[in-house]
């Protein structure tokens, strides 16, 4: 049996799936789109399962989530729908209610934060606001589980015996939108049957002029033209336009409603506390230099502090186990090969990468605080402006802000982007944000080529970052993402505590999301640069490094970089090898190179051709391809191996470009 | 004038909701429609967005969506508390659009 779950965006859905599923879901994204599909099996019940649908605030085909939504209870026809809505806010709520009712499908209301609406003197008359809509209402508190086993009670007994809503007619019976639609539901009644859709479903739509519907009803001419007389009618009795009129009825629906069955909550205390603190979180002269505090606090706990102390204490266990590992290995007498296979190929390569656990569970933590109290929203709406000119709206800044620290996060962080173009967007310009792995790289290379500059020359290679970035968007903007824009229409939430489940189960997914792919595509791939590294092509394992098949590749794409002033192989093979890790660019050069890392700035100078050539060097490794941790990630969230590649070539090509002009305009200078 | 004019604090009714296609049915979608009341909340630190609190839930919006709706200013009337209205009666109008 299949349950759907729809709601509007941030009404807790997300916690009630939760709740229902107990976590134990699958993630993956809605055929043809990516927009997340979470599957999951509801506790304690074999065989039903529960789809969290995207957050939407109508059924109009417009974005790709209500498309998703929409085509989803359409097609997929689920036994019974369960509409969770936010007590709180309950009549914009009940608008998407009034839409839902209209496909003919056996459906459940949960009203949500009861418990608050309770706290603050209100109180929702669930027997009335039943009987109104003709559906079973439940109230529920999904962060703290009260009423969700009566709530799947009751969408068991209403999917098990398809009890469809009792009505679907809400509309005044005199009214101009009564006639109209009943009119237009004579006219379309038999296609609708033909086609198998819901008839009153079909009726508004058409009134809102979807051509889609229309198509799919095969209106002829004749039919079309009935139905725009009828429209016509509807706006001169009504003084309102057609899409203006049905969404009055709804809302004067609701209000009736809202009137007869909902005592509103006292100012509740959370908002009353929400205004205070807004003051000075959204205040005109506070907002941006506590926007940057909060965010330079994240930044050092997370790359400084915790997580720093976590990665230590990661990687001198990891350290430690190689080591017995080891000795274990060498006692036991094993092939040489297949002992570097697993300590120099398995260990290094995937320790290295696991190193980034800490790091990234460090910052999610901080993240879904933000994310939970309501602080998100309000960023947003404070950096809204800036990031508009873009084609971007304010979501898109945290993520794009996390991509200096890791591009990992950054990638998984736009999941709280909503719109689909938005998101894909901000994840095109994740890589453009310089992260903290190729900060050694700039360490080792202003030491050895300006030292004493070194403030300078980290500036210099974020801004340029920001700057391509920057030109980058307005490409897109341009070309790929031309897109309808979709008008940006948010709700700052009350400030609330984040409930410790939520935080962990965030936590929890975003780790176990990560170290799935460290043991799949992270694996491969290191074993792979292993192998490379560790081989010659007649398949002899090599003593000297510059044998390798990993030199020879090095070697053989040596040339794209001559125009770029840095065709030594040495330096292209540590950018594959960058790769699997940034941090893998100094090491490699070290060990090319045949030198300590500690010392090797002192021989830098000598190996690059010139200064120039080495501002080239960084300019390129500023902007190449991420390394294969976030490749992974940008693999799964645009859920297209195709669109991977091309960001892929995309940053490499970039790279190249800048490199190229920054060499050959600077070599007019010097 | 239009919701871009108002001042923070003031309360406006909508007279209409201009702008094409999808933006202006989002609009509408959100409950922004003719006759609804509206308070003005909060100006963001760069002037834009803006916050209204509608129907009982605060919205955020962008000033290029703003002038495109009408408003006319309303003296003691407060968003918050919506007309009550008898289902199934006739609404009473309050001048055309």
């Amino acid at each position: 049996m299949k349950f759907a779950l729809a709601g509007n965006q941030n009404c807790g859905k997300t916690a009630l799936f939760n709740a229902l599923t107990g976590m134990r879901c699958h993630v993956g994204n809605f055929p043809g789109v990516t927009v997340e599909q979470k599957t999951g099996e509801i506790r304690g019940f074999g065989g039903y399962s529960v789809v969290d649908l995207p957050g939407i605030y109508s059924l109009r085909p417009y974005t790709q989530e209500e498309i998703v939504t929409r085509d989803y209870i359409l097609n997929e026809k689920p036994d019974c729908i369960i509409n969770i809505i936010d007590a709180t806010n309950i009549e914009r709520n009940l608008y998407l209610t009034m839409q839902l009712l209209e496909l003919d499908v056996p459906m459940v209301l949960a009203l949500n934060m009861m418990d608050e609406v309770r706290a603050n003197g209100g109180t929702v008359d669930i027997e009335k606001i039943s009987r109104e809509l003709g559906i079973p209402a439940v109230p529920i508190s999904a962060i703290k589980g009260e009423g969700v086993s009566e709530l799947i009670d009751r969408a068991v007994d209403t999917a098990k015996h398809h009890v469809l809503p009792v009505r679907a007619d809400f509309c005044a019976s005199d009214s101009p939108c009564h006639r109209c639609i009943h009119a237009v539901m004579h006219l379309v009644q038999d296609h609708a049957e033909e086609e198998g859709l819901p008839l009153r479903f079909c009726a508004s739509k058409l009134i809102e002029s979807d051509s889609d519907i229309a198509d799919k009803l095969r209106l002829d001419t004749n039919e079309r033209e009935l139905i725009e007389h009828c429209l016509v009618q509807l706006e001169s009795e009504s003084g309102l336009d057609r899409n203006a009129a049905l969404a009055d009825m709804r809302y004067c629906f609701i209000e009736s409603v809202v009137a007869c069955a909902v005592v509103k909550a006292n100012e509740s205390r959370e908002h009353r506390r929400s205004v205070a603190i807004d003051k000075i979180l959204t205040g005109k002269y506070t907002a941006i230099p506590v926007f940057l505090g909060v965010m330079m606090l994240v930044f050092w706990l997370t790359f400084n502090v915790i997580g720093a102390a976590l990665q230590r204490l990661l990687e001198a266990g990891i350290g430690q186990l190689t080591d017995i590992v080891d000795r274990a290995l060498t006692s036991f007498g094993l092939n040489e090969v297949i002992h570097s296979l697993i300590i120099d190929g398995i260990f290094n390569g995937v320790g290295s990468v696991l190193s980034f656990l800490p790091i990234i569970v460090t910052l999610f933590f901080f993240l879904s605080i933000l994310e939970d109290t309501g602080y998100m929203a309000r960023i947003a709406f404070v950096m809204d402006k800036p990031l508009r000119r873009l084609g971007l709206s304010g979501r898109s800044f945290v993520p794009m802000l996390i991509g200096f620290g890791c591009s990992v996060p950054a990638v998984m962080a736009t999941r709280t982007v909503s719109s689909d173009r938005d998101r894909k967007m901000t994840m095109m310009l994740v890589p453009f944000m310089s992260c903290s792995a190729k900060i050694p790289i700039y360490a080792v290379f202003t030491a050895a080529f300006f030292p004493g500059h070194g403030a300078v020359v980290m500036f210099a290679l974020y801004f340029t970052g920001i700057i391509l970035g920057i030109l980058m968007a307005l490409l897109l903007k341009g070309t790929a993402f031309r897109g309808k824009p979709v008008p940006f229409v948010m709700e700052l939430p009350n400030y609330r505590l984040p409930s410790p489940r939520s935080v962990g189960l965030l936590l929890w997914e975003k780790a176990r999301d990560f170290l799935q792919r460290a043991f799949s595509v992270i694996f491969i791939a290191t074993v792979v640069i292993w192998f490379l590294q560790s081989f010659d092509y007649h398949l002899n394992p090599v003593s000297d490094s510059t044998e390798s098949m990993l030199a020879n590749v090095g070697q053989a794409i040596s040339v794209i970089f001559k125009p770029l002033g840095f065709g030594d192989w040495r330096f292209s093979t540590a950018l594959i090898s960058g790769f699997i890790a940034k941090e893998q660019v100094v090491s490699t050069l070290a060990v090319l190179i045949g030198c300590d890392a500690s010392v090797l700035y002192t021989v830098l100078p000598s190996a690059f051709p010139s200064t120039l050539a080495a501002c080239s060097f960084l300019v390129f490794t500023l902007l190449y391809t991420p390394c294969v941790a976030a490749v992974a990630s940008f693999r799964r969230e645009f859920n297209s191996r195709i669109t991977t590649l091309g960001v892929v070539i995309l940053q490499c090509a970039v790279a190249w470009i800048a490199a190229f002009l920054v060499y050959n305009i600077g070599g007019l200078f010097l | 004038m239009t919701l871009k004019e108002l001042k923070v604090g003031q309360s406006a009714e909508i007279v209409a909701v201009g702008g094409e296609g999808s933006l202006r049915n989002r609009l509408i979608d959100m409950g922004l429609i003719p006759r609804t009341v509206l308070t003005l909340r909060k100006v963001a630190p760069m002037g834009d967005p803006i916050e209204i609190l509608i129907r009982g839930y605060e919205l955020t919006l962008r000033l290029e969506d703003a002038a495109n709706i009408t408003v006319k200013t309303v003296e003691n009337k407060k968003p918050q508390e919506p007309p009550v209205i008898k289902y199934g009666r006739k609404r009473k109008r309050r001048g055309s659009v």
